[in-house]
């Protein structure tokens, strides 16, 4: 599975509609499969699976119509669809829902109805456009064991997120972009590698001077130290000893200190030291959708 | 080719199955137009001069089914617009399937919607006092033919508004703002002849006086001559579809969803 992470506006949904052979390119070349994504449109409809932003169902059909028309589109004879709707419905919970309207489905059923509609082909490449948008956390874990299944039985995927955590635990490897350009590649611990060793967070105390703790920190890093809401944050050298030394250099400064902790870095960590801004800031604009 | 064929009815069957479950629609072609028959009939009807003699009623029926069947359409316009926001297109649009079926399948359920409504109007008509006066038979199918033919062409019209506007509402006030002139200012409630002097010469170039008039003539046969007036609303819905047909169909592979 290859994660493609970026903020709004980044060209997340572009690359995907791109791929999935709903946008021409612009320029340039993109082929899926081994097949074109211009010249071979056709064709490649046939291997490809689209679960997008927007639960792209039909409400006033019910969950088993929906699939068995699709099935249908994809070239299935009627009855065929339809064991393959109903086979779908019960692998993805919802076939006690199967004869209701989708209307009256959750925002979730929805996400995994439209899901279902990506995999009634059986296809080897899925692309998903941020597929836990918008839902709560709860139908959120519920879908990412979907997904995993998915890769699991051998399915390749494509999934665009703004979501760190997300990519973090779905994706094998992961393709940062910002403003239309991948800024970065590799494996969740690569990414995190490049942002450096341990990460070290201390909370001041309220009203403690944040400039007086940023200073006598900073000799502890190679970078300077980020301060924000009375949490100081940097990229230590070393895991060992540095809790001390930081207790200390911080009461020699007279900086009182609430709590502190050295974690590994975060994704959020990788994005805010590629782009220069955090991963949730939203870029000017919307997404090109 | 089958591809194509077999597409368009999957599309079809999903227009058609989910109609009843969106009542306000199902009334919108049924209860309304018979409410305007009745409005006509018992409310303007009295006040209304006809050519030849004929009982408005009789004149009536014919112009109103007309207009009805070009508002028909409207359901392409409205579910083909509720598609693109909700994303179905962009999944159509992905399945290996036949690129216009979904425009085909759309106009093609159309068919079906605007005979339930023919029907019901028809059938108000001859309850209300209308009847085929001096016709025979197979010119009264000849006009059913007619209508679903101009319905059909009309529903491409409609195919092309609903992908070009931004959202259902917009796709109403196209309706209102052209269709709604273009059926009052032909023969379809009042004769041309009647009229003011402007609105007289805009009605007797208006494509709609040419099928209003085919099919006074063809349901209720004599006084009303045949003139040009059938094939000439054979012709005009074949140049409407071969206009607006490729127009529509351009439009959807640019569809871009959200």
């Amino acid at each position: 599975m290859l994660g493609l992470l970026g903020p709004n506006g980044a060209g997340k949904t572009t690359v995907v509609r791109v791929l999935a052979t709903l946008l021409k390119p612009d320029a340039g070349t993109a082929s899926v499969t081994g097949l074109d994504v211009v010249r071979d449109a056709a064709k490649l409809r046939e291997r490809i699976g689209l679960a997008g932003q927007y639960a792209a169902v039909d409400e006033n059909l019910t969950g088993l119509e929906n699939l068995t028309m699709v099935g249908r589109l994809y070239g299935m004879r009627r009855q065929q669809a339809k064991a393959r709707g109903r086979e779908l419905l019960e692998r993805f919970d919802l076939d006690e829902a199967a004869d209701r309207p989708v209307k009256t489905y959750s925002g979730g059923m929805r996400r995994r109805l439209d899901l279902a509609d990506a995999l009634v082909a059986k296809p080897p490449v899925l692309f998903l456009d941020e597929p836990t948008t918008g839902l709560d956390p709860r139908s959120r874990l519920n879908l990412w064991e979907t997904i995993e299944g998915l890769v699991a039985d051998g399915a390749t995927v494509l999934l665009t997120t703004q979501y760190l955590d997300e990519a973090d635990r779905l994706a094998d490897t992961i393709a940062v972009i910002d403003h239309g350009k991948v800024i970065a590649e590799g494996t969740s611990d690569e990414l995190k590698d490049r942002v450096g060793g341990e990460r070290l967070e201390v909370r001041l105390d309220d009203g403690a001077d944040v400039e007086a703790a940023v200073q006598a920190l900073a000799p502890m890093s190679d970078e300077r130290p980020v301060a924000e809401d009375g949490l100081v944050k940097l990229s230590v050298r070393e895991r060992h000893g540095t809790i001390v030394e930081a207790v200390r250099r911080l009461s020699e400064a007279g900086v009182g200190v609430d709590d502190l902790v050295i974690r590994r870095p975060t994704l959020d960590d990788v994005f805010l030291s590629l782009t220069g801004h955090a991963a949730e800031e939203p870029a000017e604009g919307d997404e090109a959708a | 080719m089958r591809r194509l064929v077999t597409d368009t009815l999957v599309i079809a069957e999903r227009n058609l199955v989910r109609l009843p479950r969106a009542p306000d629609l199902l009334l919108a072609f049924t209860v309304q137009p018979v409410m305007f028959v009745l409005l006509f009939r018992y409310v303007f009807g009295g006040a209304i001069r006809t050519p030849h003699g004929t009982p408005y009623v009789d004149y009536l029926i014919p112009g109103i089914i007309v207009q009805n069947i070009a508002f028909g359409g409207f359901v392409t316009a409205l579910g083909l617009n509720e598609d693109v926001h909700k994303g179905l297109i962009d999944r159509f649009r992905s399945l290996p399937m036949a690129r216009p079926a979904v425009l085909a399948g759309r106009t093609f359920s159309d068919i079906v919607t605007n005979l339930l409504s023919m029907t019901v109007l028809t059938i108000t008509g001859l309850i209300i006092g209308f009847s085929f006066r001096h016709t025979i038979p197979l010119d009264v199918i000849a006009g059913i033919g007619l209508l679903v033919l101009f319905g059909y062409a009309f529903s491409w019209v409609f195919a092309l508004v609903g992908l070009l506007v931004s959202s259902p509402e917009s796709a109403n006030s196209f309706g209102f703002i052209a269709v709604f002139p273009l059926t009052f200012i032909s023969s379809a409630f009042v004769s041309p002849q009647f009229m003011p002097a402007a609105l007289k010469a805009f009605a007797n170039v208006n494509p709609f006086t040419i099928i209003v008039d085919a099919m006074r003539h063809l349901w209720l046969g004599n006084p009303y001559p045949a003139g040009n007036y059938v094939w000439g609303s054979v012709v005009w819905s074949i140049v409407i579809i071969a206009v607006f047909a490729p127009l529509a169909v351009r439009r959807y592979r640019r569809a871009a969803g959200v």
